[in-house]
């Protein structure tokens, strides 16, 4: 660990990507990240597997079906520290608007009643590969699932409040706070 | 004792103040530049106890600044780090209770009690998020009443009347059932301006005025730049 940069890993289980176009949004101060750390598995850089052990995780989105379960699993056994990163990976977000409609009535709205899909779908077909992850009953947040150590809320959160606290933790610096940086929307 | 109307002498947060016997603590402090973060009052209507955010010690004992009046002698102490713990404490605990969607609510941004979280930097709850089952209700012509983000302050019940001074809102239920609905027949006859001032009026998004919504841009919000409580503060002398 010594003299090396350290280590980053993302991901974006159930959400829309907000979160890691917020990352971008830090302008040119990406320069600054990319000196100061390095990046692993992650959409950013398309590395689908982790390579080697990371100090800082950065997760977006809640968990809607098994695989996000799974995924969230492995960057808690491959990063040191874990940060739930905007509103659905701390509390459900948009997502968990379905929690408390049975999930039957959300699939067969979503593929035979909507307006969009109404008399396109004769068969009665229901998305049934066994390659799909199964859904979840409902919504679960990350910290229902493994250990979260920080939070940064936000739909998404400001960009600022991203790069301050990935340097604070890199630095090993107090966070500041100003009042325009914690939003939850 | 004092009888109300003599003026007494009482400290807050070590600082002595002169004040109008039988006043309530929290209008001595709102009017010496004092913040004290309240969430179930309204100012000018009789108070109610209800969210005990305003929670404050009166010579060590924890008492709510809204509805304890001064009296001599007071030691008052409104913002020692257990204080402000307990009080950014009942927020998290509202954040659980109900379904409060920040991001999809139209009252984001103007709301206070999404205002107290930002101004006590809530990053997340720290109790289990509960997610009830609750409905929304459409039916009334004017306004939208979601229980979902309903935190049972009764501001509505409290400041929205008609001429003949009845409540177009009222409790029904009991328990942890309970709930505030539209008076059915009497809420027909809302006008605009009711169901402007009953949004208004009430802290969350509980109730929103049909065809209204996200009228105003992020940015430009009550709350998006301005603390709540900020312009009590700036009023201190
Ligand atoms: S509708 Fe609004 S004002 Fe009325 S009790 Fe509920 S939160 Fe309070
Ligand atoms: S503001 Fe005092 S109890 Fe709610």
């Amino acid at each position: 660990m010594e003299n090396q940069k350290p280590i980053i890993a993302t991901a974006s289980l159930a959400g829309c990507f907000g979160c890691h176009m917020s990352l971008l949004d830090i302008d040119d101060r990406i320069l600054n990240l990319i000196e100061l750390v390095e990046f692993d598995k992650s959409p950013i850089n398309d590395l689908k597997k982790f390579t080697r052990h990371c100090d800082i995780g950065i997760i977006e989105g809640g968990c809607c079906n098994s695989e996000n379960i799974h995924m969230l699993k492995e960057f808690r056994k491959n990063c040191r520290i874990l940060i739930s990163v905007g509103e659905c990976a701390i509390m459900g977000g948009l997502p968990a608007l379905r929690n408390g409609i049975p999930i039957r009535e959300c699939i067969e709205e979503a593929y035979w009643q909507s307006p969009s899909v109404k008399g396109h779908n004769p068969e009665m077909i229901l998305p049934n590969d066994q390659e799909l992850p199964m859904l979840l009953d409902r919504i679960y947040h990350c910290h229902e699932i493994v250990k979260i150590d920080y939070f940064l809320p936000g739909c998404p959160p400001r960009a600022d409040l991203l790069y301050d606290a990935l340097v604070s933790i890199i630095t090993g610096t107090e966070m500041k706070l100003p009042y325009e940086v914690i939003k939850f929307d | 004792m004092s009888t109300n109307g003599s003026v007494i002498r009482c400290s807050i947060d070590g600082k002595e103040y002169l004040a109008k016997a039988g006043k309530y603590i929290n209008d001595v402090a709102r009017e010496n530049g004092v913040y004290i973060p309240t969430l179930c009052n309204v100012i000018g209507i009789h108070p109610q106890g209800a969210c005990r955010i305003c929670t404050i010690t009166v010579n060590g004992r924890m008492m709510t600044a809204c509805t304890t009046p001064v009296a001599e002698g007071m030691d008052i102490k409104t913002n020692t780090s257990e204080l402000q713990d307990l009080r950014k404490s009942i927020v998290e605990l509202m954040y659980v209770e109900g379904n409060h969607f920040c991001p999809a609510c139209e009252k984001s941004g103007n709301c206070e009690l999404q205002a107290l979280a930002y101004r006590f930097q809530m990053m997340v709850s720290r109790f289990p998020y509960t997610f009830p089952k609750r409905k929304i209700d459409a039916r009334n012509p004017k306004l939208v009443k979601n229980y979902n983000r309903c935190i049972l302050c009764k501001r509505c019940i409290r400041a929205i009347k008609d001429e003949q001074g009845r409540s177009y809102f009222a409790f029904r239920k009991r328990g942890h059932k309970v709930e505030v609905g539209i008076d059915v027949d009497l809420g027909k006859f809302i006008s605009d301006e009711v169901a402007q001032k009953a949004m208004d009026i009430c802290p969350v998004g509980a109730l929103i005025k049909k065809e209204q919504a996200f009228r105003i841009p992020i940015g430009k919000r009550k709350y998006d730049k301005t603390p709540i409580g900020a312009d009590v503060e700036s009023h201190h002398v």
